[in-house]
Formats: structure tokens, sequence, C-alpha cells
């Protein structure tokens, strides 16, 4: 193996990790801590930067060089402010809130969905569960952050409110569940062990709030809002 | 009573319901629990600090447990 470059995985520990089975079935993963989230935000912040830096670099060069090689310095400029976009977009697409375009049950006027969603509404609390009714997504606070939890996806406000990381992470075999028992599948798994959600899960966005906010569907936006301010006062107390 | 519920495409289903002096009932719903753990199912008791845990048995003092499936990174 050693001469193709890879290396032998370590062993599956003799102990058995506690809180979230499926978790502990990724005995290769890394922990999710504070600190690998701080490591993991500043990679995100230098990739950005160097795409900004790498193609906003070229069209000065150009323009110093000739000003009619204005068309092409645009692109350069046009591409160091796509490229974050889209990252920031695909980012909050990631998170599906209950009754989007792309929900399992778009609408939710079902019988399966009233029932889920009432269970759904009996896990949250009174305030979270207007949130929920009006942006689609359900606030969570933890350890690590405040997080929004959608069908599909999470986001995680960073304490004090300016980073969001925007995990991809959904139940395994969904078929035919209502949105909203989507929804109590991943609370009920961030609730059993935070740390083990945030290993289960793929980190597809870690930056700015406001560059996900723009991103997301216009009722949702006040659910970040909300995640924000919650993790604001919670790094304040 | 103490209730044992699965989420499933219904919304959720309610597989046994017991009260915790009523050994028979207990005993039915214990049945129904392993059944769907041997399913693949994963079992978590929420509880009214905003926390849930993971259980493996059918606990004794629980008024709701929740039988999800697994979930997986996108």
């Amino acid at each position: 193996m050693a001469h193709a470059g890879l290396t032998t995985p370590p062993r599956p520990p003799e102990t058995p990790r506690d809180g979230l089975e499926e978790a502990a079935a990724l005995w290769w993963r890394e922990e999710t801590t504070q600190r690998t989230l701080n490591r993991d935000g500043r990679r995100w912040t230098l990739w950005t930067a160097w795409i900004v830096i790498a193609f906003t670099a070229p069209g000065v060069v150009l323009l110093l060089l000739s000003p009619l090689a204005l068309p092409v310095a645009l692109g350069c400029f046009a591409h160091a402010w796509v490229v974050p976009w889209l990252q920031a977009r695909r980012g909050a697409r990631s998170v599906v809130p209950i009754g989007a375009e792309r929900s399992a049950s778009p609408g939710a006027h079902s019988g399966a969905d009233g029932v889920a969603l009432g269970l759904l509404g009996d896990l949250v609390g009174h305030r979270e569960r207007e949130l929920l009714a009006r942006t689609g997504l359900a606030l969570q606070r933890g350890e690590l952050g405040v997080w929004l939890v959608g069908e599909r996806g999470a986001l995680m406000v960073r304490p004090g409110g300016g980073r969001v990381d925007s995990w991809c992470v959904s139940v395994a075999a969904p078929e035919s569940l209502p949105g909203a028992d989507r929804v109590a599948h991943l609370l009920l798994a961030l609730r059993e062990d935070e740390r083990g959600f945030a290993k289960v899960a793929n980190l597809g966005f870690s930056g700015a709030a406001w560059r996900l906010r723009r991103s997301l569907p216009q009722r949702s936006r006040p659910a970040l809002d909300a995640a924000r301010s919650a993790a604001r006062e919670g790094a304040g107390s | 009573m103490a209730r044992l519920i699965r989420l499933d495409r219904t919304g959720h289903t309610t597989l046994a319901e017991w009260a915790h002096e009523d050994r028979t009932a207990r005993e039915a719903a214990v049945s129904a629990f392993r059944r769907e753990l041997d399913n693949g199912m994963l079992a978590s008791v929420p509880r009214s600090d905003g926390t849930a845990e993971v259980v493996r048995e059918l606990p004794r003092d629980a008024d709701l447990v929740v039988l999800r499936r697994p979930i997986a990174g996108g």
C-alpha cells in the first residue's frame, strides 16, 4: 500500500463510541470539536480569499498593461465574485425547509404531513414552533453553535453569529417520509449527540452569514436571523 | 401512559402503549421495541430539556420512545 501513497486506516476502537450510533460506525473519521471547526473555518476563509486574489490579480495586471484589455479584466473580476457566490449558494441550497419547492411534501397538505408536523411541533419549544411554522426550519441550541435543521441539511451558526457552517445530512432511506418527519429524524439525532451529528454530516460550506443569507429562500431568512441572534446571546452570556 | 412510536410514511405509528405498572402491556412493548431495532431502527427518548437520549433497551421511566431511521452525510 505504501508504494501507492496510501496509508493503512486506523484500527476500529475497542470500546465503541457512546452517543449517535451512526457516528460510532464512522470510527475512522475525526471527531468534530470547536478546534476542528475553527480549523475548517480558517481553511474555507483562506480558500475563498485565494479564489478572489487568483482572479482579481490578473484582471488588475491586464488593466495596467492595456486599458483595451478591459473586457477580459471584467471577466476575471466576475469570476472572483461568482465563484464565492456559488459556494455560498451551494451551502444555502443544502438545506431544504419544510414546504419548500424541493421539499418531500411541498405544500404539506396530506394527513401524514399533518401527523408528522404535530409530532415535530411537540418536540420543539413554543418559540421554535412558531419559527418552524413561519420558516420551515427547526432551531436547536447546541454547544458548538445554534442549529437550523431542515428536511435535508442543517445550518450551524457559530457562537457570536458571524460565521455559518452548512452541513449535508439526511435520513439514510427517506422514501415516502413526510417532510416534517425528516426534520424530526435529524433533530432527534442532533439532540442525541451534537458532535456525533457533525461527524456524520459533511461540511459543505463555511463562511460569513451574510453570504449564505442572500441565497436562502426569502421565507427562511428570518430563521437565520433568529439563529444569529441566539448565537450572539449565547456568546455574550 | 407511555408510548412507543415509529416515524414512518404515515407521519408516525403508535406501536405500543403501556402503563408503567401494567407488566403484560410493557412486555408487548419490549417485544415491539426489539423487533424494530432488529429491523435497523434506532431508538431515542426526547427529554424536556431539549436533549434526547439514545436507548438500546426500552427504558422504564420514559413517557415517549421514538423509533427513527439512521441518518447519513449527503
